[in-house]
């Protein structure tokens, strides 16, 4: 496996702000990444950093095997970026800034643009100044899938997109993945992560709190279980890992360690099973998981406030 | 009636919200205009202190074509007349665009942006926007009036006369709060409502300008009778007043009709359209970019070259009137010490006429100079909207796309001077018969003005590269601190260490004097060392989005 991107300790400082405090990230050639976080986390700054716009106060960054700060003309022939918040010049229209941006990174494929463009609905003969947020983003992943690039970095995407588009911008994104092209996809749209995903790292306050493929951050999870049985159930509130039971005789719900799946199932065959649904823990749950805790406290603050 | 009413519910909230978004603006309109009025009369008491003196300067406006164009009537030689064809154009045709722009910030700019939308929804009716808008422009003009009356009458001048002149300058103001109106309903984008309206304060200049030059002198020279062209202008009504000569009050009656008629037609413009439609839509443009605009140079003349196309109309324009009045200037000067004083502080010693030019050159640089820092500053606008972001994240290098700038800055500025230098000639050239030689000549002394403006635009380069936040505020200061070393240097007595910082005080005043290459050259280094550390600094710093 070689890495397109490795991140180690990266420290960026604002003023008093730690906007990054000794941040991992690795991702691997191929791959979809997902990026997760919550606003002031620390994403966009560390994409900047990534693309030699702002320079690291310690830790080593490498993108493609190149230094982004050093090396950023020779990288970014490579690269290609769509900003969370795309401004484009008013006075140009939405297909002048895409050539533009295609030809600055050394050339687009006319064709693909044509197909990009229709597929995602855009006027390319209208002023920048007349586009909506939603427009002026597809401007830029036009600009980018249009490219050919080996490593996109994608800020937050889709959050100016219909959900019709955001479905159409998940296509392209499984085609690139099969050309066997990398994305590091920053986002908000746990589903779209979700969907698309080899891997997510999830940060908070500068750092990286969790980092994976899917599957191993759900074993840090619970899943759901809701069972019927023959036999009454017993004995279920003193297994290791389940939490939240509700049980009525030969009906049962509850929550269990991932970890701990095996020996609850053993447990359950003893009252002869008729019918059981497993639901594996989704990624907005894995989110506040590591977020609930600060979400508790926003609401407890607003609570208050209102009071 | 009720029908009506709520067509105007609201409006009395919208217009303390647009006072409150106009808190800065408009008291800075209001203040420079007034202070322009105050400066006015102060030169004309010192410059023209004679009835004589007055007859002089009158009978020589009227007879200049130049001078009636760009000043308007002449009513006479007392004081207050005077004062008036000199400082009437400048704070009439201010309040123009104040108005428009005024009128086109609180209506289509809502629209555009989407805050319409969010007024709109609440308890406010179809006309309050439009009426907000009016009523807190027409009151803005009806300030100015009584300031620049107010002005007037502290300066001893007439009671009446001064009412008669802030009357005109609230008059031409109104008009074109009326007109803007109007292409604020027409045009779907500000900029267009904006451009319309500026094009209307431009016919209307024209009109007027073309039917007092085509006018009668009469009262044996000090009076400049239009003819019929002027009355079709409503800057030409403000004139026809003749504060302090005639005080015709019933031209605002025209005034009066006009703004009726144009809001009549903007509220039934508003009844018949949707919210953020105009009727002029937007044309479509190029679904594909040209070949000249794929490169970072392409990219920042496609930024800079309404810039500098709007500077080089202005400047050959200033040229040719410069220019124009050159073989009248030693007339004009005759007997009035201060202003021969005036030429020479800023011009240097010589030949009167040369003087002149050497004085009008010596402006034209301090102006060029604000053309070449405008666009630099373009720079730090493009990085603190966020549209360099991306454009770096491409493969184009710092240092690539920062010269494309300074290299449009630098030649633009060279064109500009050219420019000046080459229409002055043609204007001069021409009245006196001899074209080709002022020219060449003219041209080569405008041109030392450039190692002056590079090395002060250099310093722009190095706010951007080093203070990114600080950038426009510094460069701007360095212009008007340049700007108050060269014309009052002397004035004010000013150590020679602090002149020296201006790298104005180092050109020579040519075409009065000779030209040496010492100055220019050491003038050229600076540039290019500030420019190199600007660069430098640039490319060593983060990105620094506002």
């Amino acid at each position: 496996m070689t890495t397109a991107i490795s991140v180690s300790g990266l420290v960026k400082t604002f003023g008093p702000t730690r906007a990054l405090d000794g941040l991992d990230l690795s991702v691997a050639t191929g791959e979809v990444h997902g990026f997760l976080g919550p606003n002031g986390s620390g994403k966009t700054t560390t994409i900047r950093v990534l693309l030699g716009l702002l320079r690291p106060d310690a830790g080593h960054a490498k993108v493609l095997g190149g230094d982004p700060w050093n090396d950023a003309v020779e990288l970014h022939r490579r690269v290609a970026y769509v900003p969370g918040d795309v401004s484009l010049w008013p006075n140009l229209t939405g297909g002048e800034a895409i050539d533009l941006f295609g030809a600055l990174r050394g050339g687009l494929d006319p064709k693909r643009r044509a197909e990009l463009l229709e597929r995602f609905d855009l006027d390319p003969s209208k002023k920048s100044r007349s586009y909506s947020k939603g427009n002026r983003q597809k401007v830029a992943v036009v600009a980018a899938f249009a490219s050919d690039v080996e490593l996109f970095i994608l800020d937050e995407p889709t959050s100016g997109l219909d959900p019709l588009m955001g479905a159409v911008f998940e296509d392209y994104v499984r085609e690139i993945r099969q050309e066997g092209k990398t994305v590091l996809l920053s986002s908000h749209v746990l589903s779209e992560v979700e969907a698309l995903c080899d891997r997510v790292d999830i940060i908070r306050l500068g750092k990286t709190v969790e980092s994976g493929t899917l599957a191993e951050l759900r074993h840090l999870t619970r899943t759901s279980i809701s069972v019927e049985t023959a036999r009454p159930m017993t004995g279920l509130a003193d297994l290791r890992g389940v939490h939240d039971l509700q049980l009525e005789g030969t009906r049962a719900k509850f929550d269990i360690d991932t970890a701990e799946i095996d020996r609850v199932l053993n447990h359950l065959t003893l009252f002869e099973v008729r019918t059981l649904t497993s639901t594996p823990p989704t990624l907005e749950e894995l989110f506040l998981r590591h977020y609930g805790d600060e979400l508790a406290l926003q609401h407890n603050a607003m609570e208050a406030n209102a009071r | 009636m009720s029908l009506l009413g709520s067509a105007f519910t609201g409006t009395g909230r919208l217009v303390r919200l647009a006072l409150r978004r106009d808190r800065i603006q408009l008291p800075i309109w209001l203040v420079g205009l007034t202070l322009t009025q105050a400066a006015t009369v102060s030169s004309v008491v010192g410059l023209y202190p004679t009835e004589q003196e007055r007859v002089a300067v009158a009978i020589s406006t009227a007879q200049s074509p130049v001078g009636v164009m760009f000043n308007g009537l002449v009513s006479g030689t007392s004081v207050g007349a005077t004062v008036i064809t000199q400082s009437f154009m400048v704070v009439a045709m201010a309040a123009a665009f104040m108005s428009t722009l005024c009128v086109v910030r609180h209506t289509r700019q809502n629209e555009e942006t989407g805050r319409a939308e969010m007024i709109g929804a609440g308890i406010v009716g179809r006309h309050a926007l439009l009426t907000a808008a009016l009523v807190v422009a027409v009151g803005a003009n009806v300030v100015l009036g009584l300031l620049n009356a107010a002005v007037l009458i502290a300066n001893d001048l007439p009671t009446g006369g001064s009412l008669a002149a802030g009357a005109g300058i609230a008059a031409v103001g109104i008009a074109f709060a009326a007109i803007a109106a109007v292409t604020a309903q027409v045009s779907e984008t500000s900029r267009g409502a904006n451009g319309m309206a500026a094009a209307a304060i431009g016919v209307a200049f024209l009109l007027r300008g073309i039917g007092d030059v085509a006018g009668k002198v009469v009262d044996g020279g000090v009076t400049l009778v239009s003819a019929w062209p002027s009355w079709l202008s409503p800057i030409g009504w403000g004139q026809q007043i003749r504060p302090f000569d005639r005080d015709n009050w019933w031209v605002l009656g025209l005034l009066v009709v006009a703004f009726a008629a144009l809001v009549g037609l903007a509220f039934e413009l508003t009844a018949h359209r949707d919210l953020g439609a105009g009727l002029r839509a937007v044309r479509p443009g190029r679904p594909t970019a040209s070949s000249g605009l794929l490169s970072p140079l392409g990219l920042a003349w496609r930024l800079q070259r309404g810039v500098l196309i709007g500077w080089a109309i202005g400047i050959v324009v200033l040229g040719a009137a410069y220019g124009g009045v050159g073989d009248e200037i030693e007339d004009f000067v005759g007997d009035s010490e201060q202003l021969a004083e005036y030429f020479e502080q800023v011009g240097g010693t010589g030949r009167l006429t040369d003087v002149y030019f050497a004085a009008t050159l010596s402006i034209t640089g301090l102006a060029v100079a604000g053309y070449a820092i405008q666009t630099l500053l373009r720079m730090r606008a493009e990085e603190a909207s966020g549209r360099l972001e991306p454009v770096l994240a491409t493969s184009v290098g710092r240092t690539r796309w920062m010269w494309s700038h300074i290299a449009i800055a630098t030649l633009g500025t060279v064109l500009l001077l050219v420019l000046m230098g080459a229409s002055t000639g043609i204007g001069y050239g021409a009245v006196v018969g001899d074209v080709g030689d002022q020219v060449s000549n003219l041209t080569r002394a405008a041109l030392v003005q450039a190692p002056a403006v590079l090395a002060l635009s250099g310093l722009a380069v190095v706010a951007f590269g080093l203070l990114p936040r600080l950038a426009v505020a510094l460069s701007w200061t360095a212009l008007a601190l340049c700007v108050l070393i060269g014309q009052l240097g002397e004035l004010f007595g000013l150590p020679q260490a602090v002149v020296n910082l201006s790298p104005f005080t180092h050109l020579p005043g040519a075409p009065a004097a000779e030209v040496t290459a010492l100055p220019l050259l050491v003038l050229l280094l600076v540039a290019l060392a500030f420019t190199a550390f600007g660069m430098t600094s640039f490319r060593r710093r983060d990105l620094a989005p506002s």
